[in-house]
């Protein structure tokens, strides 16, 4: 009590500060003058110190490196790379492979947690006691060790290469992975993705249109049916007038492994599994909390307005449960793309294994941990940012 | 298994907070009360624990070797197993005093990793291993080829080099720990296992469920002087590592062992009486007693009881002298005089 007795008495005449301590407000200055000092200090003296000991035990500094030829090889890449490429375009590799991991592990944790999500809620006891398993048993183990499982189940589990396993003619099952049939290369695809584009849009179009018109006069429309024969059908229409082509590029046993057609490594397998099936372990239940925290009486207000119970579930509930699940479901998708550094261990080329192996090359530690860390900053942000934006978007407006 | 990244962490905190003057190691070391080591943490003949969990192997003998030469003690190290990614920054941060880890000594480790390296202690060099079964006869015939190799090596890049020097492809599967790799080729998951020729040997014999059912193909591929390494900016601490190597090489040389080595206290070969300290003034030159090479024979022994012991035709690894053999005997193994 006394401290605020002081405060107040010392508090500034109207209309100025006081050069004096006990003035608040120029205490508060202060105060943050000495904190941003002292940081701004502490921080020049860590790198003034790093550079100069890098210097007496003459370690090279700096981020030349990058340029120079990187002399490795990297097992699988989405773009093209030989060792003859930089280190910067190797750890670009990474960052690809990264991103291609959490991306596609992001897509199917969602749909995977949601499904388990709503069956831990099912009124089928069977279901609702396999998902809590599921969820019970997934979550309470280490990742990594999940990881191990998987590149093991691959590795030790499937035939050698000279006898995989082929279920499917043209698709082939090894220790090396799944190889399956492509399509040859023709110009028609590139049609088709337009026409995919184009049916998005036409789409988007008409449920915009029949929201519209049922405000004005009450009449639904099948929106949901037109859109989805728009971006289905423009595509078939497009490669039918293309004439139709079927060529296939089909995976052949030539020397020590298959050539021609598209691969899955047992790397990307062993990662994208684990670290999907992990995720959606909390993915689920953050779905079972979202819709949990929705009121009952909800549901049955639908009801009593007629609703029928998909429109209850996609106008009502859903909604109000998306507010709940979408904060901790940003923690999630940020999880699951760190967690993808544990690629390192079962050998698939992320960008923390691309870094590593640079800056164990170079000698340079300091930036190659520089980097991995600036990169994940900057993919966790981009997550932070977009989920907050949707989080907004759909958010309760208050009036 | 995500420690190579967190060594790599570690050192750049302590190489950033570090305070600027670094004491002498000598120093630091006499006073801690023993060689802190960096020792690979499960190849056999180099640097592998055994049943009993005491680490043996030719580099694990030359951080013994140099324990004994400061402390007159075989026992006075502490040993840290380091996988291939987590060694230089282990060494440049002063984690370790000492890198004895079947290191390549190679221009950029010496420049820009910030490494001194010692006199090699063994001449290999890198190659391949494949299942017999697959007929395979030369590392020419090895397009396409899937290879598991160790992240972070030489080999990495020697690998990458031979291929594209042949015109050959290869799909590499790239791993940070030497435990996976091998799970990985003995699995079937690749055709060719590849590493330091002496490695390979090692691992077919400790490792390989059936040892006959692999072969390693004749080509070597590169040059891998193994030798171990100090940091950079203590000139002292790098002249006693680097002696202390010679010393097991000169003793070889004299036909000086660790059981003969008292029949040499009253030689009246000059040579041989300033490396034993009995005229003195080597030890004094170097910061350590007069008897520090005799101590450093009598409990570890010369090169070639050193190479015997570990690797040698008697070990499982049956490995040949080769390059590893005296000079005087056609080898590379040459130690600077004495004086």
């Amino acid at each position: 009590m006394a401290t605020e007795t002081r405060t107040t008495q010392g508090a500034p005449p109207p209309g100025g500060v006081s050069i004096s301590l006990s003035d608040p407000t120029f205490r508060a200055i202060v105060y943050q003058i000495l904190v941003v000092g002292a940081v701004v200090l502490v921080g020049w003296f860590l790198i003034s110190n790093t550079l100069d000991n890098l210097a007496r035990r003459s370690i090279a500094t700096g981020y030349d490196f990058l340029g120079r030829e990187a002399a490795f090889g990297i097992g699988e890449s989405m773009i093209d790379y030989s060792p003859k490429d930089s280190y910067g375009r190797a750890f670009l590799v990474g960052v690809l492979n990264t991103l291609k991991v959490s991306v596609i592990g992001i897509l199917l944790a969602t749909i995977i947690g949601t499904v388990i999500g709503v069956a831990r809620l099912s009124s089928n006891w069977l279901i609702a006691k396999l998902a809590s398993t599921y969820v019970e048993i997934i979550r309470n183990i280490p990742p990594l060790l999940q990881l191990f499982f998987w590149y093991a189940l691959v590795s030790d589990g499937l035939p050698a290469v000279r006898q995989a396993l082929n279920p499917i003619p043209g698709v082939f099952l090894s220790q090396r992975g799944l190889r399956v049939p492509v399509l040859e290369p023709h110009p028609v695809w590139a049609n088709m993705g337009i026409a995919l584009l184009v049916g998005i849009v036409a789409a988007w179009g008409v449920s915009r249109w029949a929201r519209a018109r049922q405000a004005r006069t009450g009449q639904p429309f099948p929106a949901g049916w037109a859109g989805l024969g728009l971006i289905i059908g423009l595509p078939i229409l497009t490669w039918i007038a293309g004439g139709a082509p079927m060529a296939l590029d089909m995976p052949k046993l030539a020397g020590f492994n298959f050539s021609g057609g598209a691969s899955i490594s047992p790397e990307f397998f062993a990662i994208l599994t684990g670290l999907t099936l992990y995720t959606a372990a909390f993915i689920a239940e953050v779905v079972r909390s979202g819709i949990k925290a929705v009121n009952w009486g909800q549901t049955e207000a639908a009801r009593a307005l007629g609703l029928p119970s998909g429109p209850t579930l996609r106008l009502v509930v859903l909604p109000q449960a998306l507010r709940v699940i979408v904060p901790p479901l940003t923690s999630q998708y940020l999880n699951l793309m760190k967690n993808s550094s544990l690629a390192l261990a079962i050998g698939y080329p992320d960008l923390v294994s691309i870094a590593n192996t640079t800056l164990n090359q170079t000698g340079q530690a300091i930036e190659g941990v520089t980097m991995i860390m600036g990169t994940y900053l900057v993919i966790s942000l981009s997550i932070s940012i977009f989920m907050n934006w949707y989080n907004k978007r759909i958010a309760l407006v208050e009036r | 298994m995500k420690s190579g990244l967190l060594a790599a962490a570690a050192a750049a905190v302590v190489i950033t907070a570090s305070a600027a003057a670094g004491a002498a190691t000598l120093d630091t070391v006499k006073q801690r009360g023993f060689v802190q080591c960096g020792v690979n943490a499960g190849l056999p003949g180099f640097g592998n624990p055994d049943s009993a969990g005491n680490w043996t192997g030719l580099d694990v003998d030359y951080c013994r070797a140099v324990a004994v030469a400061i402390f007159n003690d075989p026992n006075k190290v502490k040993f840290t197993p380091l996988s291939a990614q987590q060694r230089f920054p282990a060494i440049q941060s002063g984690e370790v005093d000492l890198l004895s880890r079947n290191t390549t000594a190679t221009l950029t480790r010496d420049t820009s990793v910030g490494l001194n390296f010692a006199p090699v202690t063994y001449y290999d060099g890198q190659g391949f291993m494949v299942p017999k079964k697959l007929g395979v006869k030369s590392a020419k015939e090895l397009n396409g080829a899937t290879v598991c190799v160790q992240s972070g090596t030489t080999t990495e890049l020697n690998l990458a080099d031979y291929f594209r020097a042949n015109n050959m492809t290869y799909n590499p599967v790239v791993i940070e720990s030497n435990d996976e790799v091998n799970a990985a080729y003995f699995a079937g998951r690749c055709d060719v296992l590849t590493t330091d020729v002496s490695g390979l040997a090692g691992t077919r014999a400790g490792v390989a469920p059936v040892p006959e059912d692999h072969v390693i193909l004749p080509e070597v591929i590169s040059k891998e002087p193994l030798a171990p390494a100090v940091r950079h900016g203590d000139d002292q601490w790098f002249d006693i590592v680097k002696w202390t190597v010679f010393a097991t090489i000169q003793a070889e040389e004299f036909g000086i062992n660790s059981k003969n080595i008292d029949e040499f206290a009253n030689s009246k070969n000059p040579d041989i009486q300033r490396f034993l300290g009995t005229s003195p003034g080597m030890g004094k030159a170097l910061g350590l007693d007069e008897k520090w090479a005799y101590n450093t024979v009598k409990k570890v022994g010369n090169y070639g009881e050193i190479f015997d012991r570990n690797v040698g035709p008697g070990t499982p690894l049956k490995l040949e002298r080769g390059l590893n053999a005296l000079w005087t005997k056609g080898g590379l193994m040459y130690a600077q005089p004495f004086r």
